[in-house]
């Protein structure tokens, strides 16, 4: 399946008593940045995991195109996502990385993915190191493209911009904007305004749980 | 191979991959299982003379305390990192994720079970290898029906705080008729006409097995989606 727009629909999202999101209306198309600020604790997080199928809705629905479900291989297929952990296994090399998320998405030809992921991570000399060595940045770049190996339409990343370096956040803002060139929907949650002046195409702010006007 | 087969095997080869670069699971498991054994040995062996009917129950002790230590390791690397979260993401059918941290695990306790068996048999002068083929079917399906319950508590504790407590918790209420089974079963190998209560009991472990293995496959999903 694919899809050019994702839709929030009156989200809420609740933990017990406590509110996480509420009445979330949100829309994003295809080709498109979407930064969403806020606060700690102010809901970016789980407006992301929701968008990924890992969080279901309270109430309210979300919507990928004409789709309006909460999973389906096909559907998590075409999501890739960028946790504030990297969801990287540090024992494994930068390529055995790329390959293991390659294989579990069943990928034609996992070889030619994993030589275009590192050298994207600009990590060709280090693919066979263990990622453990890595600096924060160099296990940043790799997430990403672990993120991006099999040409998600809906990339979601959750504060990708902490603990980079100014050179280190040039290059992510350059993928990011390639991967929003090549018709990916981009939803990005960050503290840092910073950041994502002159990336963004759009942003938005969630304050407890709702957006704010 | 089928989609489900390949991405079980994808699974289980990483988790092999990760096991040989560090042999943390399989290291730190194996000499509990070895301290566990001796321990017992000290106690039970006097002047030369084991109490052969300990074996069985003290062979069972350390594969499941051992194992119960590699499933929560198990689980433990896929919360450092969050790589659980990229599994749940990825699009493979859940159970298949299931089956994949199932199959790394049992392979784990088997190697465990290699050192294991043979120290239980050598400490208590056990005579366990007198039936090789029906010792290597209880092993197989105790080993089983105890993982197939502890790899589906462990993913679904892996968020809990206080999971290194309710993993035992959870896991031995659950998983006392595998082990007793496991016990009798090695137990009745022991004793001179033993075979025909060994075979019952490889029938009801065979049967949990089928149980615990069904149940986990149908409820993985659900449990792992909040």
């Amino acid at each position: 399946m694919d899809f050019t727009r994702l839709e929030f629909v009156e989200v809420t999202r609740t933990f017990g008593r406590r509110r996480a999101l509420n009445r979330v209306s949100l829309a994003a198309a295809a080709g498109t940045i979407t930064a969403l600020l806020g606060h700690n604790g102010a809901g970016k997080s789980t407006l992301l995991s929701i968008a990924a199928t890992l969080l279901q809705p309270s109430s309210g629905t979300v919507r990928y195109g004409d789709h309006a479900g909460s999973g389906g291989a096909a559907l998590r297929a075409r999501i890739g996502m960028l946790g504030h952990d990297l969801y990287l296994y540090p024992e494994l090399s930068a390529a055995e990385n790329l390959r293991f998320f390659a294989r579990l998405y069943s990928l034609p030809d996992v070889e030619s993915a994993v030589a275009r992921g590192v050298e994207r991570a600009g990590q060709t000399g280090r693919a066979d190191e263990p990622v453990a060595g890595f600096s924060r940045g160099m296990r940043q770049r790799l997430a990403l493209e672990r993120a991006l190996i099999h040409e998600p339409r809906l990339l979601l990343l959750d504060e990708p911009f902490t603990g980079l370096d100014e050179a280190a956040r040039e290059a992510l803002r350059d993928r990011l904007r390639a991967a929003r060139a090549a018709g990916t929907i981009v939803i990005l949650t960050t503290h840092d305004l910073a950041a994502i002046e002159s990336l963004a195409d759009r942003s938005v702010t969630l304050v407890d749980g709702r957006l704010a006007a | 191979m089928t989609g489900f087969v390949r991405a079980v095997w994808v699974i289980t080869r990483k988790d092999l991959l990760v096991e040989a670069r560090t042999r943390e699971i399989f290291l730190t498991t194996a000499f509990f299982a070895v301290a566990c054994v001796m321990v017992f040995a000290f106690s039970f062996v006097r002047e030369g003379q084991a109490i052969s009917e300990a074996a069985a129950g003290i062979l069972w002790i350390a594969i499941a305390f051992s194992g119960t230590l590699a499933l929560g390791r198990a689980f433990e690397r896929e919360r450092h990192g969050e790589t659980l979260r990229a599994l749940l993401i990825a699009p493979i059918d859940r159970p298949a994720l299931y089956l994949g941290k199932l199959v790394g695990i049992l392979i784990l306790m088997a190697a465990v079970e290699v050192i294991v068996v043979p120290l239980v048999a050598l400490m208590f002068q056990a005579a366990l290898f007198d039936h090789p083929l029906l010792l290597l079917a209880l092993l197989a399906t105790g080993t089983v029906g105890f993982a197939a319950v502890g790899t589906l508590f462990a993913a679904m504790l892996v968020r809990a705080r206080s999971r290194d407590v309710m993993l035992p918790v959870l896991l031995y209420p659950i998983t006392v008729p595998v082990i007793i089974a496991g016990v009798r079963g090695t137990a009745a190998l022991l004793e001179a006409d033993g075979l025909p209560m060994a075979r019952a009991w490889l029938a009801m472990l065979v049967f949990f097995d089928v149980v615990f293995v069904t149940v986990a496959l149908w409820t993985f999903e659900p449990v792992m989606t909040e």
